[in-house]
């Protein structure tokens, strides 16, 4: 083999840093970081990072809780967040998805598979009821479903200590909580959680404010719907502007 | 020295007086048989529960979000990460000359992984995730990796530092970057605020944490299941066939490149999100590009194997290498057609993305290792494999299983990806009810599962095989190669 012992050129030179395996872990390195930095650095730029999008508010404690059990659910597994900017898309789940709408999302549950419908704008489109069902035991509301039962969590109950403690965890991390809201969350809670269990009550259903179930429908109900009025008065305030001014 | 492994590397542990240490790779190799059968049965059973919905058992712990989880974390970092860490400690010191630097380190290395392994297998179906692809371990598991991570590094260098071999092999280029990179990866991607001990939330939000999670979920592709595996068909191949590598400066080229461009591809993962443009055009530019080193790289690892074809058709050994290395050729150039934006309009979210991933991880992840395996169990314990004749019997088990697998994803994804976008006469969608199409999928998924169950039978021949033979007195020693 020829090239087996290189004499001159690149193959030398390789030759050479092959002796030197600190140097050679160094160049390693610094070769795969230029990759991560041009991209990653640039994210945290107002200009270049993602838009933000006036009138997006963080989650209500009791929401929180709800994508809490979303998150440990594993629902992100058959379910994206994520509506793209094509017809058949927009037809099907709604106003695509801008990266304002994101800005609270701590982790970000965009997900990679759509074993399931999108969900980013699933809030409104059924009542509470529905979903009380429909987690309960999916072919009830969806015929032909392949998404598994949740019955435990028409069981089992939220700890309102954790919620707050995550909500410490989120403020530090940038999510805009007070001090007092988050002092305050037990009653939030339990105000969110009696709405919704009076809705379901109106359907004939009985369960109590406290079942995870409840955190997990607020969570779900609340889905895409400031974004999309927060695009509409985007759309509005753009429309307001006449041509040519400089807003 | 002459520029191969397969020749001037003597696999006898006397060399120069040098003794290595064989039980570190023994143990490794023992935990990624185990680890494999039981990764791959659980990709049976989530396989199963697509299928057949009532196979979630109604339990909170067996439901498919919870135990999909369970399946690419002991697929990848069980399996996977036990065959690389078996290879590395078995090439390194034979590459190097020399015992790795500390026993102790190894064997910290050795059952910190493990506990890692368990720790997960327990958190996940009790529903304690971070809820990041590939990322899912709690924080405190997070931190147990990094200084499980850290203490491999340091018997890596450290190895390194006492080589009686002035050049570094090309394998150890690539063991070296999985073990810097996914370090860099791990931690960068791990940052977070813990809330309770079992719970925390990433520093970075929306948009940006996708980002980061992509930039490191790609490169876990990269450097968890390309680099480590390249740099054992670096090895292994030329070991195994008993040809040179085909051709030193491709393999200069190959590293570099892979290297250099890999770590810009994430964005790919978010084509047509709401992520920054630039980022998007990034990820799908040196996606493309990808395509280049990587097929440098199957060809590097086809053309060794020239003048040995003819044992090809005789040694299974080496039929499982040419089909890891082809079907690595196969996965780079759909990955690389995938990032395309038009093409990924119509792939992503489908199954179609299911099967690219499996044509990588059964067919080269998986296949490399079985090779690997079989021919190192008769090498460590000095002895046949009890049953000769079985890993052909694997061997088709396996290719059948993934042609199966594959083909019926594919259609799978072009089904459902074709039905979501189809608009009747009037312009409206002509399946706006999304379980009409959910339920098109079931045939498919149904072959998927016999694929996946053929895969399986072939792992449990294989791990039978290796108890059956290492479990045997040793009298029956002399037969070693
Ligand atoms: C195995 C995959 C799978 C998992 C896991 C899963 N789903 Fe589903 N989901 C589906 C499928 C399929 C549908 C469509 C049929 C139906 O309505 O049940 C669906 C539908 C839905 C819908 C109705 C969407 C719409 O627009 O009609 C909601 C809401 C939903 N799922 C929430 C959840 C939540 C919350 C979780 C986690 C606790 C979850 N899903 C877990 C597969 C899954
Ligand atoms: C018996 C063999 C296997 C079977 C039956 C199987 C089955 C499955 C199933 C059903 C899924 C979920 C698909 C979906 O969500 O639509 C999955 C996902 C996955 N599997 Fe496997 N699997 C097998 C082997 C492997 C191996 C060996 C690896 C890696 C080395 C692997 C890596 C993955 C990964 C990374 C995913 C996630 C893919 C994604 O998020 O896009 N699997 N597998
Ligand atoms: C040149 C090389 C490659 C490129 C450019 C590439 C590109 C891609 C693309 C575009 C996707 C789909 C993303 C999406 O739409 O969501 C994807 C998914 C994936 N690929 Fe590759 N691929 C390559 C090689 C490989 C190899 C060799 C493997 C495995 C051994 C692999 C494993 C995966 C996995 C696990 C996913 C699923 C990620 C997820 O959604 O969870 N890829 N890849």
């Amino acid at each position: 083999m020829s090239d087996q012992t290189p004499q001159s050129g690149y193959a030398a030179a390789h030759r050479t840093l092959e002796g030197k395996s600190a140097l050679f872990a160094v160049l390693t390195t610094v070769v795969i970081l230029i990759g991560g930095i041009v991209e990653i650095i640039p994210m945290f730029s107002a200009t270049a990072g993602p838009e933000h999008l006036a009138g997006v508010t963080p989650y209500t404690p009791l929401e929180q809780a709800g994508r809490d059990i979303y998150t440990s659910e594993g629902c992100y597994v058959c379910h994206s967040q994520m509506i793209r900017p094509t017809r058949a898309e927009v037809l099907r789940y709604g106003e695509w998805t801008r990266a304002g709408e994101y800005e609270y999302d701590h982790p970000f549950q965009l997900g990679s598979r759509r074993m399931g419908p999108d969900l980013q704008r699933v809030g409104g489109k059924y009542p509470d009821a529905w979903h009380f069902e429909h987690m309960r035991d999916p072919r009830s509301t969806s015929p032909g479903s392949v998404m598994p039962p949740y019955t435990w969590l028409h069981e089992g109950t939220y700890d309102v200590a954790d919620i707050q403690a995550s909500l410490r965890a989120l403020q530090k991390v940038g999510v805009p909580y007070t001090d007092e809201e988050i002092a305050n969350a037990p009653q939030a809670i339990q105000a969110q959680a009696q709405e919704i269990t009076a809705r379901l009550a109106q359907a004939g259903i009985t369960t109590q404010p406290d079942r995870k179930i409840v955190a997990l429908i607020a969570y779900l109900q609340r889905l895409g719907k400031d974004g999309k009025a927060a695009i509409a008065a985007q759309q509005a305030a753009q429309a307001a502007v006449p041509p040519g001014a400089t807003p | 020295m002459q520029y191969t492994a397969g020749t001037s590397v003597a696999g006898a542990a006397r060399v120069e007086g040098v003794k290595y240490d064989e039980d570190i790779v023994k143990m490794f190799l023992i935990a990624s048989v185990t680890w494999a059968v039981v990764g791959l049965l659980v990709g049976v059973i989530i396989a199963l529960q697509l299928a057949w919905w009532p196979a979630n058992l109604g339990l909170p712990w067996t439901t498919f979000g919870r135990l999909r989880p369970l399946h690419t974390n002991a697929v990848i970092f069980a399996f996977g990460g036990n065959i690389v860490f078996t290879g590395m400690y078995h090439s390194m010191q034979r590459l190097l000359k020399t015992r790795m630097w500390s026993d102790t380190l190894s064997r910290i290395h050795f059952w910190g992984w493990q506990l890692i392994i368990v720790s997960a297998a327990v958190t996940l179906p009790l529903g304690l995730t971070q809820a990041k692809e590939y990322a899912e371990l709690i924080w405190p598991i997070d931190i147990a990796i990094t200084l499980i991570w850290v203490v491999m590094a340091v018997n890596f260098f450290g190895t390194l530092a006492i080589r009686k071999v002035e050049h570094l092999y090309v394998a150890i280029w690539f063991y070296m970057s999985f073990v810097l990179v996914i370090a860099v990866l791990h931690i960068t991607n791990s940052m977070a605020m813990p809330a309770t001990l079992t719970r925390s939330y990433p520093v970075y939000a929306g948009l940006t944490d996708a980002l980061v999670q992509w930039w490191y979920g790609h490169n876990a592709v990269g450097f968890f299941l390309t680099t480590p595996f390249l740099g054992l068909m670096y090895y292994y191949l030329p070991r195994i066939s008993g040809r040179p590598v085909f051709s030193y400066r491709l393999s200069i080229i190959h590293f570099w490149a892979l290297v250099f461009l890999y770590i810009w591809a994430g964005p790919h993962h978010l084509l047509y999100s709401a992520l920054p443009e630039w980022a998007q055009t990034l990820g799908m530019i040196f996606s493309v590009m990808l395509i280049a080193p990587s097929w440098g790289g199957m060809l590097n690892g086809l053309l060794t194997l020239r003048g040995a074809w003819d044992r090809v058709r005789t040694d299974p050994i080496l039929k499982f290498l040419v089909v890891a290395v082809s079907f690595y050729g196969m996965s780079t150039f759909e990955g690389p057609m995938m990032s395309i934006r038009a093409v990924n309009l119509l792939s992503h979210y489908t199954n179609w993305t299911i099967g690219h991933v499996h044509s990588g991880a059964l067919g080269w992840n998986g296949m490399i290792s079985f090779a690997m395996i079989y021919w190192l169990v008769p090498e460590l314990w000095k002895r046949p494999l009890a049953h000769p004749t079985w890993p052909t019997a694997h061997f088709w088990l396996a290719t059948i299983g993934i042609v199966l697998y594959t083909v019926s994803m594919w259609a799978a994804g072009l089904t459902e990806g074709l039905m979501w976008r189809a608009f009747d006469d009037s312009g409206l969608l002509k399946y706006p009810n999304f379980v009409d199409i959910v339920n098109q999928l079931h045939p498919f998924y149904w072959l998927r599962l016999v694929g996946g169950l053929m895969f399986l039978t072939g792992a449990i021949m294989m791990a039978i095989n290796v108890f059956q033979t290492i479990s045997r007195p040793s009298s029956s020693t002399a037969a070693a190669a």
